[in-house]
C-alpha cells in the first residue's frame, strides 16, 4: 500500500478511474443500471478505506473487483425470477483469470455515447453525464442545477431505465450513425457548460463547478479523437468563453456586457490556449457551427478594447454561422454586428425579418437586441419601451435586473433632454 | 417552524416599479442580494424565488380531453405574486422580524409607508398522535 493520500488526490483519482471501471462491468455484465450502482458504490467504499489504509497498488484493479462483487450479490438477490441469467452471469464471473485487463482505451468514449443518446431528454443526458463520466455525486449535481438531492436521484434512475428500456448497448456506434452520436455528446457537453457559465456570479462559483467539468470532460474527448474539429472548436468555444467568466457580472452579481467589461480580468492564458486551437482546426476545412463560434470568440477576445474588435471578420463568420445553423440567436447576433458594421438601421431591418420566426416572436431577447439597436440609432423612447417589454418576458433575475436598469438610464435621458428634471 | 413571506402587488404596482429611476432599481437590486445572504448567513433561508412578469401569468385548466387550456386575461385588481422567501424560524415573531426587515426595501424617494409582506405559516409541522 502507498502512503496516506490526500484526500483530494484520492477524489480526483477516482474520478479519472471510475468511468474507466464502469466501461468493464458493464461490457461484463450488460447491465448499465446496475453496473453504474455497483461502481458508485465501489468508488464510495473506495472514498472511505483508502484515506484510513492507503491507496491500493492498483486502484483500478481494486475498484473494479469490489465491484463485481457488488454486481454478483445483486444478482443473487434477483435469482428468484432471473435463474437462467444468473447462472450464466456467475460462471462468467468465476471463469475470469484476472480482472487486471487494460481498460478499452475508448470506454469513456463508448460511455458518453451511451449517456447522450439522442433517446434521452437533455435534462436526462445531462445528469447522467455527470454522474457515470463526470464522476460527480448525486449530491454535486443535485447542487448544481439547484434541484433537491432526492430529485436529482430519480432523474438519474430514471435515465438509466430509460437507457434500460430502449435498449441502447455498450457499444461504439455504427460508423453511419457516429457523426449524429458525436454531435449529441458535444451538445450535452455545450449544454453542461452553459449552464455552469451563465450561472456563475463573477468570483462565486458553484461547488462541482458545471464549466470547468464540461472543458475537462470535452478535454478528454478531444483527447481521443484529436483529428475531430467540431471537438477542437467546442474546447475552444469553451476556453474563449470561460476566460471572460470574472468580468461578466460585479460584484454584486449583476451582468456586465461584452461591451463594458474589465478585458485586464480576462483569462488571457485561456484564451491562448483557445485561439491555438481554433487556428489549428479551421485550416482543416470541414468547418462546422463550434468552430464559427469559436471563432467569433476569438475575435472577441483577441480585441484589447471594445473599440478594437473586428465586426467585419464577426459578420462574415455569422454570415457563414447562419448557413450552418439553424438557431435563431445565430439571427440575433448577426444583425447585431450587421448594425456594428453598417449601422443600426441595417440591424433593424435584419430584426423587422425576424419577426416573423415564431420561435423568436415572444422571446426576450429579440425585444433586448430591438432596443439596443434602437438605443444605438438614437430612437430612446422606443428603446425604452423595448427594453421594459424585454424585462417582461425574461425568466433570469439578473438579466430582467440589467434591462430595467437600462431602460431607467434612457428613461432619464430623454427626459433630460425634454428639459424636465 | 417554517413560514412563507410573500410579495404581492396589482399589476400598475409592477408597472410602477418598472419605471423607478435607474439608482432606485440599483438600490433594490442590491438591497434584495444582500438580505438574501443574510438570511443564508443566519442560518433561517429555505428558499426563495422571484417569478416572471404578470403578463407571463396563464390560469390553467383542463379541457375536455384533459389537455390544458391556458386563458391570460385577469381581472385588474388581482395581486400577483412576485417573489417569496421561505424561512425556518423559532417563532411567529421571528418571521414578522424578518419580513419587517424584507419591508425596508428601497424605494424612490418619497414613496409613502413601506412594502407589504404576506406572511403565513407553512403546513410543515409533523403530526402529534391524535
Amino acid at each position: 500500500m502507498t502512503d496516506q493520500p490526500s484526500n483530494v488526490s484520492i477524489e480526483h483519482l477516482l474520478q479519472t478511474l471510475t468511468p474507466q471501471v464502469l466501461g468493464a462491468v458493464v461490457r461484463k455484465f450488460r447491465d448499465f443500471a446496475a453496473a453504474e450502482d455497483a461502481v458508485q458504490e465501489a468508488s464510495l467504499a473506495a472514498a472511505v478505506q483508502w484515506p484510513r489504509e492507503g491507496t491500493p497498488d492498483n486502484p483500478r484493479a481494486w475498484l473494479t473487483t469490489v465491484a463485481y462483487r457488488r454486481m454478483t450479490d445483486h444478482i443473487r438477490s434477483e435469482s428468484a425470477r432471473r435463474h437462467r441469467e444468473t447462472e450464466i452471469a456467475l460462471e462468467t464471473v468465476y471463469t475470469t483469470e484476472s480482472v487486471e485487463t487494460e481498460p478499452q482505451e475508448d470506454d469513456t468514449l463508448v460511455l458518453l455515447f451511451m449517456c447522450c443518446h439522442p433517446a434521452l431528454t437533455p435534462a436526462s443526458a445531462i445528469a447522467l453525464t455527470l454522474r457515470a463520466v463526470g464522476g460527480l455525486t448525486t449530491a454535486e449535481i443535485a447542487h448544481a442545477f439547484l434541484v433537491p438531492e432526492a430529485t436529482m436521484a430519480q432523474r438519474i434512475s430514471r435515465a438509466k431505465q430509460s437507457i434500460k428500456n430502449s435498449g441502447i448497448p455498450f457499444s461504439s456506434p455504427t460508423s453511419e450513425e457516429r457523426g449524429q452520436r458525436l454531435r449529441a455528446v458535444l451538445h450535452v457537453l455545450y449544454l453542461i457548460f452553459n449552464e455552469g457559465y451563465t450561472s456563475s456570479a463573477g468570483a462565486e462559483l458553484r461547488r462541482g463547478d458545471l464549466s470547468l467539468e464540461a472543458i475537462r470532460l470535452t478535454r478528454i474527448v478531444h483527447g481521443l479523437q484529436p483529428a475531430d474539429t467540431e471537438v477542437a472548436g467546442l474546447l475552444a468555444l469553451m476556453l474563449l468563453t470561460d476566460a471572460r467568466r470574472l468580468a461578466r457580472t460585479t460584484p454584486a452579481g449583476e451582468l456586465i456586457p461584452l461591451a463594458e467589461q474589465d478585458r485586464s480580468v480576462w483569462d488571457r492564458q485561456q484564451i491562448q490556449e483557445g485561439i491555438a486551437l481554433i487556428s489549428a482546426a479551421l485550416p482543416k476545412g470541414s468547418v462546422g457551427p463550434y468552430q464559427l463560434q469559436a471563432a467569433i470568440a476569438a475575435v472577441h477576445d483577441e480585441a484589447a478594447r471594445a473599440e478594437d474588435t473586428d465586426w467585419p471578420q464577426i459578420l462574415a463568420l455569422y454570415d457563414l454561422l447562419s448557413r450552418l445553423s439553424a438557431n435563431p440567436m445565430v439571427r440575433l447576433n448577426h444583425a447585431v454586428a450587421a448594425a456594428m458594421v453598417h449601422g443600426a438601421t441595417k440591424g433593424l431591418e435584419l430584426l423587422d425579418a425576424l419577426k416573423a420566426d415564431p420561435r423568436l416572436a415572444n422571446h426576450h431577447r429579440l425585444d433586448a437586441v430591438r432596443a439596443h439597436l434602437l438605443e444605438l440609432a438614437g430612437d430612446r423612447k422606443s428603446a425604452v419601451s423595448h427594453y421594459r417589454a424585454a424585462a417582461g418576458k425574461t425568466a433570469s433575475l439578473p438579466e430582467r435586473n440589467y434591462l430595467l436598469t437600462q431602460a431607467a438610464r434612457l428613461s432619464s435621458e430623454v427626459d433630460a433632454l425634454a428639459g424636465i428634471n | 417552524m417554517k413560514y412563507i413571506l410573500m410579495m404581492n402587488a396589482t399589476r400598475d404596482v409592477f408597472d410602477w416599479f418598472a419605471n423607478w429611476p435607474k439608482e432606485d432599481l440599483e438600490a433594490n437590486f442590491a438591497f434584495m442580494r444582500n438580505f438574501n445572504k443574510q438570511l443564508k448567513d443566519e442560518g433561517v433561508l429555505v428558499s426563495t424565488e422571484g417569478l416572471a412578469w404578470p403578463d407571463q401569468a396563464r390560469i390553467v385548466r383542463a379541457g375536455p380531453d384533459g389537455e390544458p387550456i391556458t386563458d391570460g386575461v385577469f381581472p385588474e385588481s388581482k395581486e400577483f405574486l412576485a417573489g417569496y422567501w421561505i424561512v425556518d424560524v423559532e417563532s411567529e415573531e421571528e418571521a414578522y422580524k424578518i419580513a419587517a426587515r424584507a419591508s425596508l426595501a428601497p424605494a424612490p424617494k418619497g414613496t409613502p409607508g413601506t412594502m407589504p409582506l404576506e406572511v403565513r405559516q407553512v403546513m410543515s409541522r409533523p403530526p402529534e398522535d391524535l
